[in-house]
């Protein structure tokens, strides 16, 4: 990694780091949310669920902020090149990592809906493919920060893993609501929820390849997609 | 990017392995470059670089310094310009040059207009050159304002006006190329623009090169941008290349303002 240089202006230096904090808080907040909604699913947690709810506004206000300071940097210092991608790319992650915080309150939001005397055999499963989701914002987050290309390109080569546990959490799912019909509203919201994952980890990715354009320049290589979830949902992107 | 689609279809002028020395000191070092009548070039580089003694090369400027000596190729149209068969005040009428501070003649803006066509005899008589130095005014986005004011003179218009006086009388001789040097460096924003538009407009017709300190400027108006760092030309491309993906850590340094 190229070593760089501070800028002739150090205000720009300082609004640069500056805006890099806030995505860092922003990025934070958005895995810390995950992680919050997938421990009231598990335990049935309403009122953890609900401060997560609540929290989601705190991630759009950082969100504004963001775009606010991108904003004002690109009309006050009119940056080039590296600091030109670094802008651009800052403005679509923070509109990804939004995304990411809604996923986040709609897991959380269907706590209240689901029957907690009602323990399901997936939840393991969605447990264990939120903690790798929740990782990999995490390292798309820091290879922003760091500007590393190596861990941004990791991230999307085990966003394949996700797509895989999203097809065996379907498959169980479906298996299970055949074989207990009572289950079904449960169930149905357990695939939501697998289904909001599946597209966090994509999001981890989309922002790991910002990431990598904003480095070098480049577009990184279409990433060896793992088998299209098997709901047989198009593609959102 | 491939070296095709940056040459030059039909270069107007082509530099050759360039070397500029001031005396023993050595100002421009093998700078090689083409520039073409469709793309605008800009040349942009630190202050000291070597932008101004490269551009005044082109037109052979520097021979006015008894220090300054020029090696290396530079051709128009094919033509060596410093072949001693080359009328030195023929070619400065076809690669004319736009200051950084504007010039005019302390004379009326008709004759500063009218003066170069005038002593490069192009005007067939006084209704011939009237219509010249309309149509040089015209292109120069100065017409409107100055047609009722042709004898006033011309050092009495403000700094913009006199800068579009300055590039009407480099276009009245039916230049080939137009050089310029920082032109709009002591204008405000507006009269920027109106220069900046005008060489949108003039694209095609002359080739234009400019050197800019700013480096928005040069991303507005070219096509084409050169880098220049202590003599030498660090980096060449598309200006939309340039300044979003530059190849060289010298240029990416200085257009993102970590230089010095
Ligand atoms: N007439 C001269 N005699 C001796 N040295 C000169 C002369 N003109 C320029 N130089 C030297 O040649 C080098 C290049 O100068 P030049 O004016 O071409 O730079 P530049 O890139 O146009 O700078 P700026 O952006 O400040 O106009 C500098 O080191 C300068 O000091
Ligand atoms: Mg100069």
């Amino acid at each position: 990694m190229a070593i760089i240089n501070e800028h002739t202006v150090k205000a720009f230096d300082a609004d640069l780091n500056r805006l890099r904090g806030l995505i860092s808080e922003m990025g934070g907040r958005a895995e810390q949310a995950l992680i919050q909604a997938m421990s009231a699913l598990a335990n049935g947690d309403r009122p953890l669920a609900a401060e997560v709810v609540e929290g989601d506004k705190a991630i759009d206000a950082l969100e504004t902020e963001v775009e606010r300071l991108a904003v004002q940097t690109i009309a006050l210092r009119a940056p080039m090149a590296d600091d030109l991608r670094e802008m651009i790319a800052a403005l679509k992650i923070v509109s990804v990592v939004e995304r990411i915080g809604d996923y986040a309150k709609n897991i959380a939001k269907r706590v209240a809906l689901m029957d907690p005397a009602r323990s399901i055999e997936a939840i393991p499963l969605l447990t264990s493919m939120s903690s790798l989701v929740a990782e990999l914002i995490h390292d798309a987050l820091d290879s922003f920060a760091a500007r590393d290309t190596e861990l941004a390109l990791r991230v999307t080569v085990r966003d394949k893993t996700v797509d895989d546990f999203y097809n065996s959490i379907f498959r169980t799912l479906v298996t299970f609501m055949m074989e207990n019909p009572r289950h079904i509203t449960e169930s149905a919201h357990l695939l939501f929820v697998a289904k909001n994952l599946e597209r966090m980890g994509d999001h981890a990715t989309n922002i790991a390849e910002m990431v990598y354009y904003a480095v070098t320049g480049e577009r990184m290589e279409e990433r060896e997609r793992g088998e299209q979830p098997e709901d047989g949902a198009a593609e959102q992107e | 990017m491939t070296h095709d689609e940056l040459t030059i279809a039909n270069p107007k002028m082509k530099a050759e392995g360039v070397d500029v020395f001031y005396g023993a000191k050595q100002a421009i070092n093998n700078v090689s470059i083409d520039v073409g009548t469709d793309l605008v070039t800009a040349f942009i580089g630190p202050s000291g670089c070597g932008k101004s003694t490269f551009l005044r090369s082109l037109n052979r400027m520097n021979d006015t310094l008894a220090s300054a000596r020029v090696t290396g190729k530079i051709t128009l149209e094919g033509e060596d310009i410093y072949a001693p068969s080359m009328d030195v005040v023929q070619l400065r009428a076809r690669v004319g040059m736009v200051f950084q501070k504007p010039n005019p003649f302390p004379k009326s803006v008709y004759d500063n207009v009218a003066y170069g066509p005038r002593i490069h005899g192009l005007a067939a008589g006084k209704a011939d050159l009237d219509l010249i130095v309309e149509r040089a005014l015209v292109r120069a986005g100065l017409w409107d304002e100055v047609k009722d004011r042709l004898g006033e003179s011309g050092t009495a218009l403000s700094g913009g006006q006199q800068q579009r006086l300055c590039i009407a009388r480099a276009i009245a001789v039916n230049p080939e190329v137009i050089l310029m040097d920082e032109p709009c460096s002591a204008l405000d924003p507006i009269a920027t623009a109106k220069i900046e538009d005008l060489i949108h407009e003039l694209r095609g017709k002359y080739a234009i090169v400019i050197v800019t300190h700013n480096m928005q400027q040069a991303a507005r108006v070219s096509q084409r941008t050169a880098f220049f760092h202590l003599g030498t030309l660090v980096e060449y491309g598309k200006t939309a290349d340039i300044f979003t993906n530059p190849k060289q850590d010298r240029t990416k340094d200085y257009i993102t303002g970590r230089y010095g």
